[in-house]
């Protein structure tokens, strides 16, 4: 038993901080450090640098044009590239619909549609919630009737909380096919060019005044049959494998290493009582907490890389629930960090690099705060992942 | 990297699983517990037929050379059995500090005689008012001719009266609190000038105050001596303790383990309003939450058992690596088996609150688990200063 990563696992490690050495634009770090928003040029720059190197789908099988990185090489680019500030990759293509797509699609689908994600052609997104479906996500309505002469479905309805919709070119989206039986059932699994007449897409601001949510509205928008993932009627199936299958991401680790050293050099920066706020032994055990607590996740993350089990276990929901609060944990203590700098709020240095009011780092602290609190609401809940547990793993 | 566990150590597993069913239930531990020596001999014998008594000492030594895996085995199935044998104090206190500060003459004798279940042992390393600080040393060892004069007040020394050898930490030179001056001496049980006040501790375990006043020792007692100059012994109390508390903490995670599957037990057997308490979702979440404290907690027990291991290995890390792991896995662990301790009684209900019931019994240990070798707070500070 060692925890310490093999020669070989080294050597990939080595090879990924080379790469971003060398390759991750200075401007792209700073604005993901400070907390700035990044536009969608800004994400496409990153991802068609990563696309050339062959590393944008680099955990995909290697007969879908991956790489075939192993669990472990695959946490390891994920942690080394969140730590060095890299754009996070967007993750609905490349880790979401790609699997889907990979286990279920047909041979078209492959090759358009994850020759598109792997070369950072298309923009995906998810269209899951609604107004009336957020946590019961099985209960969404909108509704796909086959049109007359089978070809088509025609979608009517609302698709909400869609992240980056306004700039996809593509939606993942689960519909409505049948509405007897069970509610679970009737449910199907469409890929939706978001060019289809009849689709709307209605930008909404979160509290932190950004723009990335939207809804997403459909009249009468036709789809080929052809878009469907699998069966009619088995969508649910599909969307709850998709949920499963990257098991240690959602922990958001390398993010968080990333947060907890920016931290430490606030805390650093900022003074209280005439000594660094880092010397504040209120605050010092609130950091020492908060670093523990990292700990914990990274091992976790560690055992379950090297178990050897291969079916998606209770581990995802522990992984979302720690990590996510740990991510709110450390905007919070930065929050705290800044004081009253904590207050300007500056909307031309949230959207570029522009100079806030007071330290440089204090800007973006307060709004990211704000913003974080959506990271135990989004993706199932955390109240929802301890339903997940006591059932499955508590037997309750 | 590598978490799991080979065959060889799920047998190790398996075979203690069955020792708890067959030999260890709830009724023959309290029996132990309640004997005159707080322990039972005869499990004693059986852990040293099973190997475990051997089993982190270096095959040169005796030993089995076992590793972070072997000692995660046994002492979470301490904490599974709420084992009271002097595990701890002997094996992996008393028998990592002759591993390492011992001479070849003094490893060969003791943990032999440790391996072979001949010899219970004990350290004494913490005085009152220390408060977990090991450096904190005001007992004395004067020279005299041919060995030592001992004299001063040892606190809360785990098996300290059962032990046949007591391995106690005492000052050659400098002041309380200074890191250097510190020697290690092996005193026999009964020794003129000793004076040993035995006591039950709340969770079912024995402890004593011991009060050395002139204690003579010869120079051959030192542990190391010959081998290792006086005075320097406090990087191997230091390393011993930090073993200590990874043992504790992997003890702790199986503690946890029982109690949580006791309580969800009681959560799915338990009829109010007309159904199970466990279909309420209120202590359904509380559950899950106990389940990912110990969750989270095993992995930091697996930390800690790695970075710090029972006798020094030519791979060790750094102290300072050390340090940090254990002390955030003991503030973790501390933390977590204080809310574990806390929701099992309450989800029991007026159950919880009854001697009678087994799960009293884990919650009282995952709680006091937190006062040995270092608490949450202490090893918060130790964090935040490695």
């Amino acid at each position: 038993m060692d925890v310490d990563y093999s020669a070989e696992a080294l050597a990939f490690r080595d090879e990924v901080c080379a790469f971003l050495r060398d390759n991750l634009p200075g401007d792209l770090r700073r604005k993901v450090i400070e907390h700035r928003h990044l536009k969608r040029e800004d994400y496409m720059r990153w991802q068609d640098i990563l696309a050339a190197r062959g590393w944008l789908a680099g955990h995909w099988p290697k007969e879908f044009g991956g790489q075939g990185w192993n669990h472990v090489q695959a946490h390891i680019f994920d942690d080394e590239t969140s730590v060095a500030g890299a754009p996070r990759v967007v993750p609905f293509g490349i880790n979401m619909v790609a699997p889907v797509i990979m286990a279920f699609g047909t041979p078209r689908q492959k090759e358009v549609y994850l020759t598109g994600i792997r070369t950072n052609k298309h923009w995906w997104c998810q269209g899951y919630s609604e107004p009336g479906a957020g946590s019961d996500l099985a209960s969404l309505k909108t509704r796909a009737e086959l049109s007359g002469d089978g070809t088509h479905y025609v979608i009517n309805g609302q698709k909400t909380w869609t992240t980056m919709a306004h700039w996809a070119d593509m939606m993942f989206c689960l519909v409505r096919t049948a509405s007897d039986g069970r509610k679970q059932e009737g449910i199907s699994f469409l890929l939706i060019d978001m060019k289809t007449p009849g689709i709307t897409v209605r930008p909404f601001l979160t509290l932190d005044e950004d723009h990335s949510l939207n809804d997403v509205f459909f009249d009468n928008v036709r789809v080929p049959v052809e878009n469907r993932v699998g069966e009619e009627g088995k969508g649910w199936t599909y969307a709850k494998f998709l949920l499963g299958f990257e098991r240690t991401v959602v922990a958001g680790l390398g993010g968080s290493k990333r947060e907890l050293a920016t931290l430490k050099r606030i805390a650093a920066t900022e003074m209280r009582n005439g000594r660094p706020l880092a010397e504040d032994p209120r605050f010092a055990a609130k950091l020492a907490l908060a670093e523990i607590e990292l700990m914990a996740l990274d091992m976790t993350v560690m055992r379950v890389l090297s178990s050897r089990s291969k079916s998606p276990g209770p581990e995802a929901s522990i992984l979302k629930i720690k990590g996510t609060v740990l991510q709110q944990t450390l905007t919070e203590l930065m929050m705290e960090a800044a004081g009253p700098y904590a207050l300007p709020f500056v909307p031309e240095a949230q959207d570029s690099l522009a100079d806030g009011v007071g330290p440089a780092h204090a800007a973006q602290l307060a709004a990211t705060y704000f913003n974080w609190r959506k990271v135990s609401i989004f993706g199932g809940s955390n109240e929802i992942q301890k339903n997940i547990i006591a059932k499955a793993v508590l037997g309750l | 990297m590598d978490l799991s566990f080979n065959d060889d150590q799920k047998q190790l597993q398996d075979a203690l699983a069955k020792f708890i069913e067959r030999d260890y239930g709830f009724d023959r531990r309290r029996a132990h517990q309640l004997a005159a020596e707080g322990f039972s001999r005869e499990a004693w014998t059986q852990f040293a037929d099973m190997g475990l008594l051997a089993l982190p000492f270096a095959e040169a030594d005796g030993g089995l050379g076992g590793g972070a895996a072997e000692m995660l085995v046994v002492m979470t199935a301490i904490g599974n059995g709420l084992i009271v044998e002097p595990y701890l104090a002997t094996v992996v206190l008393a028998g990592g500090a002759i591993a390492r500060a011992g001479n070849a003459a003094q490893r060969q004798e003791l943990l032999g005689a440790i391996a072979g279940g001949r010899l219970i042992a004990a350290v004494a390393f913490e005085e009152p008012g220390a408060r977990y600080d090991l450096a904190q040393v005001a007992t004395t060892a004067t020279k005299n001719a041919g060995g030592y004069v001992i004299s001063g007040n040892k606190a809360v020394v785990l098996h300290g009266a059962q032990a046949d050898r007591l391995v106690v930490s005492a000052r050659t030179a400098g002041a309380a609190g200074d890191a250097k001056g510190i020697s290690l001496f092996v005193i026999e049980r009964g020794a003129p000038g000793m004076a040993v006040r035995d006591y039950r501790t709340i969770d079912g375990l024995r402890a004593a105050d011991i009060a050395f006043d002139g204690v003579r020792v010869p120079a051959a007692n030192r542990l190391g001596n010959g081998e290792f100059e006086e005075g320097g012994a406090f990087a191997v109390i230091d390393a011993v303790a930090d073993a200590g508390a990874a043992a504790l903490c992997a003890e702790a995670v199986g503690v946890m383990e029982s109690l949580n599957r006791q309580t969800l037990e009681y959560m799915k057997g338990r009829q109010q309003f007309g159904q199970p308490i466990g279909a309420f979702q209120v202590l359904q979440h509380r559950a899950v939450d106990m389940f990912i404290h110990a969750e989270q907690s095993k992995s930091m027990a697996y930390l800690a058992a790695i970075k710090a291991p029972v006798v020094d290995r030519a791979d060790a890390t750094s102290a300072k690596e050390r340090r940090r792991a254990v002390s955030a896995a003991k503030v973790h662990i501390g933390n977590s088996g204080r809310v574990i301790a806390q929701e099992a009684i309450q989800l029991h209900g007026g159950m919880g609150m009854t001697n009678e019931l087994a799960a009293s019994h884990y919650a009282k240990r995952l709680t006091m688990i937190d006062f040995v070798l270092g608490d949450s707070a202490h090893h918060l500070a130790r964090f935040e200063a490695a």
